[in-house]
């Protein structure tokens, strides 16, 4: 336990000494966050409650959308990227013989990461948000809670996906192609750019019940007060159960490749 | 004249290099390149979910928005094929590549910016020219429509390629900023997708007079559309895309001379 706590330590730290990239970072997610609430603006002028929001709902939601992308890395990247560089130069086996599970190594990892962005990414472009619309927070001690919670679920999710996408390059040699369609799949679904909650129809209830609805639609959906009751427990229920779901495939996934590895002689 | 060509024979054979290194993990370039489709498509499916919410957009109909879109993204995606790479300049610093490259009897720019040329980019450009295409059909076609429409996607596309050289050029001096330049790349283009209307005056000016990126599509757009300039400037400004295009290359010209010029390596 205290080595994934050092592991995540000095991934938090391996972060933070980017300052340049994180101010530029943080200034590009400012300029998506305004342009993407203003578009949304122009459509709840015209449409004022549509998916169920009002326009300070939606306004919000974009930039909790801009708040997420770095922490649960919706774009791909983070610690499964360096698993990836690693099997395709064959660095990997040496991964193998070492007495650490390659899972809980990288997830340590990328936790320190998620953490850092936590603090920078997902915090100042919140403030600026705050600062140039009119925001709506949290209704008290629990629903930050269950939001808490939802962010923490949402990167299990996203890091499993990415550790899966990082697999591929066990077979395919490359993980570009996966990478693409796999961040395809998140903006798209995760509802980054359009809130799943205008996705018309039965396309909108297969939309939040994928993987991809972690990312962005649950947590701003109990941030801006959304569920209650057991609607807040079944929302965090469908993240933990893909959590559990996708971080098991990643597990069995990993024998397979240990396997394969071993056969081909590392 | 075949010194002024020599440049683009150069960038043709750096690109045909890495176009055959590609070949090497075929079944990650199918990815990569039907990947690049659906980037595409979802992004514009977004923007007709918004549409199954309302009825027009800043008073402009799917269609036209398609037009709009679609003139942007034809653009954008060239200018990505083409110098999209100059955004890996500060790599190829830390790398000590640019100063292999510098040592180079070939233009630096032409090296930095046909770097890992990838062909697959091409399927951007093809997706967006079906919603053009698509958008084209909003449009009640005329000789100087015609011609506008061509200048506007020629001078964007010369706009994005400076904007890409322009801002890939503040890696010369911070070199872990290359962030700053998708502020301005794709969130240009991401801006210039929507009709400028929905936007508040003071950023439609902004655009117009900091950074011209209103002269991608949203002014020749007004005249190919017929539709009244918000703003009402004169109608000439409609006109003016190519004007832009030459400004935007100059400053990135002396942008890109004031980089090299002050480049010290990394000393590693």
């Amino acid at each position: 336990m205290s080595l994934h706590v050092a592991v995540a330590t000095r991934s938090f730290r391996r972060y933070s000494t980017y300052t340049a990239a994180t101010l530029a970072g943080i200034f590009t997610n400012c300029v998506f966050g305004v342009i993407n609430a203003l578009v949304l603006v122009a459509v709840w002028e015209q449409n004022p409650d549509a998916g169920g929001y009002d326009v300070r709902d939606a306004v919000t939601y974009v930039w909790l959308g801009q708040a997420m992308i770095m922490v649960i890395a919706l774009w791909g990247g983070g610690s499964p990227t360096d698993l990836a560089t690693r099997i395709k130069t064959g660095d990997v086996a040496l991964d193998f013989y070492r007495p650490v599970g390659l899972l809980g190594w990288y997830l340590a990892a990328d936790l320190g990461r998620a953490a850092f962005h936590l603090l920078s990414r997902a915090l100042v472009p919140t403030v600026v948000g705050a600062l140039l619309f009119d925001l709506r927070w949290p209704g008290g001690p629990w629903p930050a809670v269950a939001v808490a919670v939802s962010v923490v679920l949402a990167l299990l999710v996203s890091f499993a996906i990415r550790f899966l996408v990082a697999m591929t390059t066990f077979w395919v040699l490359d993980d570009q192609g996966t990478a693409i369609l796999a961040s395809t799949a998140a903006v798209f679904f995760s509802g980054l750019t359009v809130p799943l909650v205008l996705f018309p129809g039965w396309f909108g209830t297969l939309a939040r019940a994928l993987p991809w609805a972690s990312y962005v639609q649950a947590p701003a959906d109990l941030w801006l007060g959304k569920h209650h009751g057991w609607g807040v427990v079944g929302t965090l229920g469908l993240q933990a159960l893909w959590a559990g779901v996708l971080l098991g495939a990643c597990a069995g996934l990993l024998r397979l490749a240990e396997r394969k590895v071993v056969v081909q002689g590392g | 004249m075949a010194e002024l060509l020599q440049p683009v024979v150069r960038y043709g054979q750096i690109a045909r290099m890495w176009v055959r290194a590609s070949r090497a993990y075929p079944v990650s370039w199918a990815m990569l390149v039907v990947g690049g489709f659906l980037i595409n498509i979802i992004e514009f499916v977004g923007i007709w979910i918004l549409f199954q919410n309302v009825d027009d957009l800043g008073g402009f109909t799917l269609r036209q928005v398609a037009f709009l879109y679609g003139g942007t993204g034809v653009a954008f995606a060239l200018a990505d094929l083409v110098a999209g790479r100059a955004e890996r300049l500060g790599q190829m610093i830390r790398l000590g590549k640019l100063d292999q490259m510098m040592v180079r009897p070939v233009p630096l720019l032409v090296q930095v910016c046909a770097d890992e040329f990838a062909l697959r980019r091409v399927s951007r450009v093809a997706q967006a020219a079906v919603v053009l295409a698509w958008g084209c059909g909003a449009v009640d076609w005329t000789a100087p429509r015609l011609l506008l429409t061509v200048l506007m996607v020629a001078s964007a596309t010369v706009i994005f390629v400076a904007v890409f050289v322009a801002l890939a050029c503040v890696q010369f001096w911070t070199i872990d900023a290359a962030e700053v330049a998708n502020a301005f790349t794709y969130g240009g283009v991401t801006v210039t997708a929507y009709p400028l209307s929905i936007f508040p005056g003071e950023l439609v000016k902004a655009l117009t007079f900091v950074v011209p990126l209103a002269f991608v599509n949203w002014y020749p757009s007004l005249y190919v559309l017929g539709e009244p300039d918000p703003l009402g400037y004169p109608g000439w400004t409609q006109w003016l895309s190519p004007a832009v295009a030459v400004l935007f290359t100059a400053v990135a010209a002396v942008v890109w001379r004031a980089g090299v010029r002050s480049y010290r390596s990394t000393g590693s």
